[in-house]
């Protein structure tokens, strides 16, 4: 770690991986990509590979075959017989369960990847990091002495104060609420525009992967079956599993109208299309653009015009194609111009007899539009 | 009352104990860690003292000291005298015997700790050595107090092995369970209730401590660094 005390260089060093492990005889990784500066987001559901990446990258799991490399620096590769040590690796991990030393203080925990450094110059780092994560108070308690939110904070500067190469993140947020999380993150992030490292966020949820990142890559069964720009990796054609794993079939992008503050919601036009929807209020102004996901489960077929519905988006439309899947009817609906995928019972299609070219009336609650907004940066 | 035993038994077990720490830790940190196949055979040798009656044990430790096998020899031609029936033939003989009563609470406690505690100090550069002084050790406090309690205990009260490899000289391998028997023999019996008394209240306020210790552990440790 000592060679890690010189600042960012202006270069950023580009994470390119290409792995193959086989864990079992039902399991097997096999992913191949690169990650340059910035939230790369890892989603999928659980079990498909996404902290076993992880483990290679860091030197915790040990590939069968394939080459990590960070910039110039070589991590592994089976051809070459490299396999670095992981204390060599000059990476932060943070743990899904942070792993802080439970016996030592934030203080102790903070410097222990700077030990080596002199004692003057390891304070001095320990507190700018800890003052840019806003824990500089806690500096004598221990882990189990402050808040969930604070542990995050500590195990991030524990990883961050040693200048590591790249980040990896194993779901780290997961048990914070959606406000402190977000304060973390904006930390993260504000700490990222000055260093400028590729930041690995393994998580299983949609709305996260698509509100934070700047590339997702959608992991399931040991394969990337899916990688690119947020609204790339939605546009893929409808291949059934990513839909599954990203979990909305329905993606559009809008423009915000009008907001009603005290209502908590918004009015947004959709792009190429009459039909406008009433979503949650976000982080929005008005004519801000926005990115709306609606699972193709959440959407309500109605025969004829509805009255007296909670849902606040009801509006017409004409059926264009119907096709059975299992125990699924797949409907598709054009609505001024916006074209919905509607996922019903069998039953329901024979009781509201639905059919090709009909009209319905389609309804959705707010609460089932999620806002998926690109973020600002 | 045979003070000399008494010290003698005493200096004996602190030996030991020291001994342990150097030798034991190591097998240990090792056993709780290895993913080497053929552990088990290990764990069964360092596990071995637990079972066997301690006059076989000691047979056999008298036989690998004596003159005609090669330790013996080694450590003849070494510092010109044998193995058998001195102090430090003794030291060696219930090194070997209390391996396990060290071994065994440390591999334990060893094994208890998170391994993602391990990883993360790995990840933060630091080397294995490292992450066992400030991680595991101290993380493993209550069982390594323990492994040392036991062993230490366990040597005060040892005989068969004594008997066999140390034999009976007054100041040199004469324990205080050897003494205890040499009172009965002679049919001293209040002599031998003097000793005995004293081995099993020391036992006793030795294993007392150790398991306060450990059940207050983390009042205890909040040592800053």
């Amino acid at each position: 770690m000592a060679s890690g005390n010189s600042a960012t260089s202006g270069f950023v060093a580009r994470l390119s991986v290409r792995v193959a492990r086989r864990a079992s005889n039902s399991f097997a990784l096999e992913a191949e990509f690169e990650a340059s500066a910035g939230f790369t987001m890892i989603l999928g559901p659980s079990g498909g590979g996404k902290t076993t990446i992880l483990d290679c990258i860091a030197g915790l799991a040990r590939p069968d075959a394939g080459r990590i490399s960070l910039g110039a620096r070589v991590l592994f590769d089976s051809a070459a017989r490299i396999d670095m040590p992981v204390a060599e690796r000059r990476l932060g991990y943070v743990f899904q369960n942070l792993a802080l030393f439970p016996h030592l203080t934030v203080e102790q925990n903070v410097q222990y990847g700077i030990a080596k450094m002199p004692a003057a110059e390891r304070r001095a780092r320990m507190m700018t990091m800890l003052e840019s994560f806003r824990i500089a108070h806690l500096i004598a308690r221990k882990p189990n002495e402050i808040s969930g939110g604070e542990r995050q904070r500590a195990a991030l500067a524990r990883s961050l104060v040693t200048n590591p190469a790249i980040l990896l993140l194993d779901e780290p947020l997961v048990a914070l609420d959606n406000a402190t999380r977000s304060k973390i993150l904006d930390d993260l992030r504000d700490w990222n525009a000055a260093h400028e490292i590729p930041i690995l966020y393994v998580t299983h949820s949609p709305e996260e992967a698509f509100a934070l990142g700047e590339r997702v890559l959608v992991l399931e069964g040991g394969r990337i079956l899916a990688q690119g720009m947020p609204q790339d990796v939605l546009a893929t054609p409808r291949h059934e599993t990513i839909a599954q794993v990203v979990g909305f079939e329905n993606v559009f992008d809008a423009t915000v109208r009008s907001i009603a503050e005290a209502q908590g919601t918004m009015l947004c036009q959709l792009d190429r299309s009459a039909t406008r929807l009433e979503v949650p209020l976000g982080r929005a102004e008005t004519g801000v653009r926005v990115r709306i996901a609606i699972r193709a489960g959440d959407i309500i077929v109605a025969a004829e015009r509805p009255h007296g519905l909670s849902a606040r988006n009801s509006f017409p439309g004409r059926v264009l194609s119907m096709r059975r899947e299992g125990v699924t009817v797949i409907v598709i609906v054009d609505a001024g111009g916006a074209t919905f995928e509607v996922h019903l019972t069998p039953g329901a299609i024979d009781a509201l007899r639905i059919d090709a070219g009909k009209q319905v009336w389609l309804v959705i609650k707010t609460y089932s539009c999620n806002l998926v907004e690109p973020s600002p940066r | 009352m045979d003070w000399s035993a008494i010290f003698l038994t005493i200096r004996l077990a602190l030996v030991v104990c020291a001994i342990l720490l150097v030798v034991g830790t190591p097998i240990a940190w090792w056993l709780s860690f290895t993913r080497w196949r053929w552990k088990f055979f290990v764990e069964s040798i360092v596990a071995l003292p637990i079972v066997l009656p301690p006059t076989v044990l000691g047979f056999y430790l008298l036989v690998a000291m004596g003159s005609n096998s090669p330790l013996g020899r080694w450590y003849q031609s070494f510092t010109g005298h044998g193995l058998p029936f001195t102090f430090e033939g003794l030291a060696i003989a219930s090194v070997i015997y209390s391996l396990p009563f060290a071994v065994q609470p440390m591999a334990a406690a060893f094994s208890q700790v998170d391994r993602n505690l391990i990883n993360a100090s790995s990840i933060l550069g630091a080397s294995r050595i490292r992450t066992f002084v400030r991680i595991v050790l101290p993380l493993s406090v209550g069982g390594v107090v323990t492994g040392f309690a036991l062993s230490f205990a366990h040597t005060l009260g040892e005989f068969g092995v004594v008997l066999m490899v140390g034999g009976n000289i007054p100041g040199v391998t004469r324990t205080v369970s050897i003494a205890i028997y040499d009172h009965v023999q002679a049919l001293d019996y209040a002599g031998a209730n003097r000793m005995a008394l004293l081995l099993m209240a020391f036992s006793f306020v030795t294993l007392s401590i150790t398991y306060s210790l450990n059940r207050r552990i983390w009042a205890v440790w909040p040592m800053h660094r």
